[in-house]
């Protein structure tokens, strides 16, 4: 589905990220992990085109979208949501919603403001689709409030529901769980287990390790800009390499 | 569903629609009711304010630019108008619509370089369009008639009837009014409306979703120029006289209070930012001797206390109060 190849970010002249290469399968759930500043965030950035990679290609069904601007990757079918919540307070959450519709949503400025009846029912048809997705993630009952009264568990639900109600190929989820606690942690899991379920491709990026370690089918572990290790949660979690990044240089002194 | 459930969900589901139709049965009986020439001088020009405060605000309110340099457009519109109409002898419908497609593309190639701007910059450099424009306006005189202004501009006429009684005029340019109201309504119902709010909330979100963020504020920028040649084209007709005072940088800035009154993001609330700025002055005399103060002042207390403008502020703060007593009350 995604292919890394080589990527590199360079921030002036320090290297963000170096040589990164990995691979997320269809249908897989993938988990990105790493201490804090090893890239992560700057890797999604880099796969989305908010922030163009330097050198190297990130190959998407074969073709390479390095270095295209963001709205043309969300159209080829990639979607994501933000580490620090970017909802649109003013809107209602089901406004909210209906903004990751914006790909099916039609482009033509004058055919909206003609507002046909073919229109008309596709706006019915996505909205329907936005209710369906609150209704996933538990917000039916707030479709009309403004999204900045919510509380912040909700908040991080709404940009879940943004970021599927486009029904994406492939899901790029930048620390859903950050700032919830256990409770809303494990719904969030279950939730991604159900998507995972329903065959989605989901690349997570968390610092969770427990929710990481049950939920992903696959772990890339980055640090300080490179890749260190790929494998299974179990795999990783005893890679040397892993336990160094994480816990410092273990000494040989027993 | 009782009956009385029935209604309300169908006044919910139609509120858009009902309250068109309420307004334009309004203005169908206005001049039956009101029919002093005066009144309904000012009524008009709401009208032709109204239709450049509802493109500007899209483009402020929904793409979450700044523009300080609409006056251009509306002085393009009006000086086009009648230069095609007096010097070039065309027709006054063909005119205003050749005149509408010149400025679209005038605005096409100011809005591609000065787009990449934002914030302050965006304004300086919109604010030297409009010092441009006026410039030529009133230097110069072998087209534009200099400082003292062009008249003898003919007035429209549709088959059959002149238009330039006040009543007529009433007619002819609340249909336009109420035609651009319901278009800017549409187009804020649709996917692209929504992107346009995504992209005045947050870019990189909006990017993030699919917006074309470039390109989209370029469309939104050309359409709203295009809506003021328009509004541009109706003045010049239907006062027959145009002068390059009316398009100054202090008309710019009085269409940005009117869209800070109104609400960014309100369509309807342009209307009323029209309306509210036009009439103010006939009310109280002070208010017309001083109006640039005053002027300044709504601005300053308006972007004070509401940032999101009077209308769009009030009712935010409403929803904002509803949801928060509903959320207490689910908790509770």
């Amino acid at each position: 589905m995604l292919r890394l190849e080589d990527v590199g970010k360079n921030f002036g002249g320090l290297p963000a990220l170096q040589d990164v290469s990995f691979a997320v399968p269809v249908g897989r759930l993938t988990a990105l992990i790493g201490p804090n500043g090893a890239g992560k965030s700057t890797l999604i950035n880099c796969i989305t085109g908010v922030n163009p990679p330097t050198s190297g290609s990130v190959l998407f069904q074969g073709s390479d979208i390095a270095g295209l601007p963001a709205h043309k990757v969300t159209r080829l079918g990639i979607h994501r949501t933000f580490q620090n919540l970017r909802l649109f307070p003013r809107l209602s959450v089901l406004d909210n919603v209906l903004t990751g519709l914006t790909c099916e949503g039609g482009d033509s400025m004058f055919m909206a403001m003609l507002r046909l009846p073919y229109l008309r029912h596709r706006e019915r048809q996505l909205r329907l689709r936005a209710l369906e997705a609150m209704d996933a993630f538990g917000l039916a009952d707030k479709a009309a409030w403004p999204a900045g009264v919510l509380a912040y568990g909700d908040k991080k639900r709404v940009e879940l529901a943004r970021a599927i109600v486009g029904r994406p190929k492939l899901l790029l989820l930048d620390e859903p769980v950050a700032g919830l606690n256990a409770e809303e942690t494990a719904a969030v899991g279950e939730q991604l287990r159900n998507l995972r379920r329903a065959g989605h491709t989901i690349l997570l990026v968390e610092h969770d390790m427990d929710l990481v370690m049950n939920i992903a089918d696959l772990v890339v572990v980055l640090d300080s800009g490179k890749c260190i290790a790929t494998g299974t949660a179990g795999d990783v979690r005893r890679n040397p390499l892993v336990l160094e990044a994480y816990l410092g240089r273990m000494e040989a002194t027993a | 569903m009782t009956g009385r459930q029935q209604f309300l969900y169908f006044l919910t589901l139609h509120r858009t629609g009902l309250a068109v139709t309420l307004m334009a049965a309004a203005l169908l009986v206005f001049p039956l009711v009101e029919n002093n020439p005066y009144t309904l001088g000012l009524t008009n020009l709401i009208a032709i304010n109204a239709i450049v405060v509802l493109g500007l605000n899209l483009f402020i309110g929904y793409t979450g630019q700044i523009s300080l340099g609409h006056a251009a457009f509306f002085g393009l519109g009006a000086y086009g108008s009648a230069v095609a109409t007096v010097t070039f002898g065309l027709p006054p419908w063909p005119a205003m619509f050749l005149v509408a497609a010149l400025v679209a593309v005038v605005a096409l190639a100011v809005g591609i370089p000065v787009l990449r701007l934002s914030g302050h910059y965006l304004a300086m450099a919109t604010l030297g369009l409009n010092y441009v424009v006026h410039t030529v306006l009133l230097q110069w005189d072998e087209v534009t008639g200099g400082p003292s202004g062009f008249a003898g501009i003919p007035s429209l006429s549709v088959p059959g009837a002149a238009v330039d009684d006040p009543v007529s005029l009433h007619y002819l340019l609340w249909g336009f009014a109420m035609a651009c109201l319901l278009l800017c309504l549409n187009l804020v119902r649709s996917g692209v409306g929504r992107g346009m709010s995504a992209l005045a909330g947050d870019e990189t979100a909006a990017a993030c979703l699919g917006v074309d963020t470039r390109a989209t504020k370029v469309k939104v920028f050309v359409l709203s120029a295009v809506l003021a040649s328009l509004a541009g084209s109706l003045y010049a007709h239907s006062s027959q006289y145009v002068s390059p005072d009316t398009f100054g940088i202090f008309a710019s800035t009085d269409f940005v209070i009117m869209v800070v009154v109104g609400g960014m993001g309100s369509i309807w609330g342009s209307v009323f930012g029209a309306a509210f700025l036009t009439l103010m002055p006939e009310w109280v005399e002070f208010f017309n001797e001083h109006k640039d103060f005053v002027h300044g002042g709504i601005l300053v207390l308006v972007l004070m206390f509401l940032p999101q403008g009077l209308i769009t502020g009030l009712t935010d703060m409403i929803r904002v109060r509803l949801a928060l007593r509903r959320r207490d009350h689910a908790a509770a």
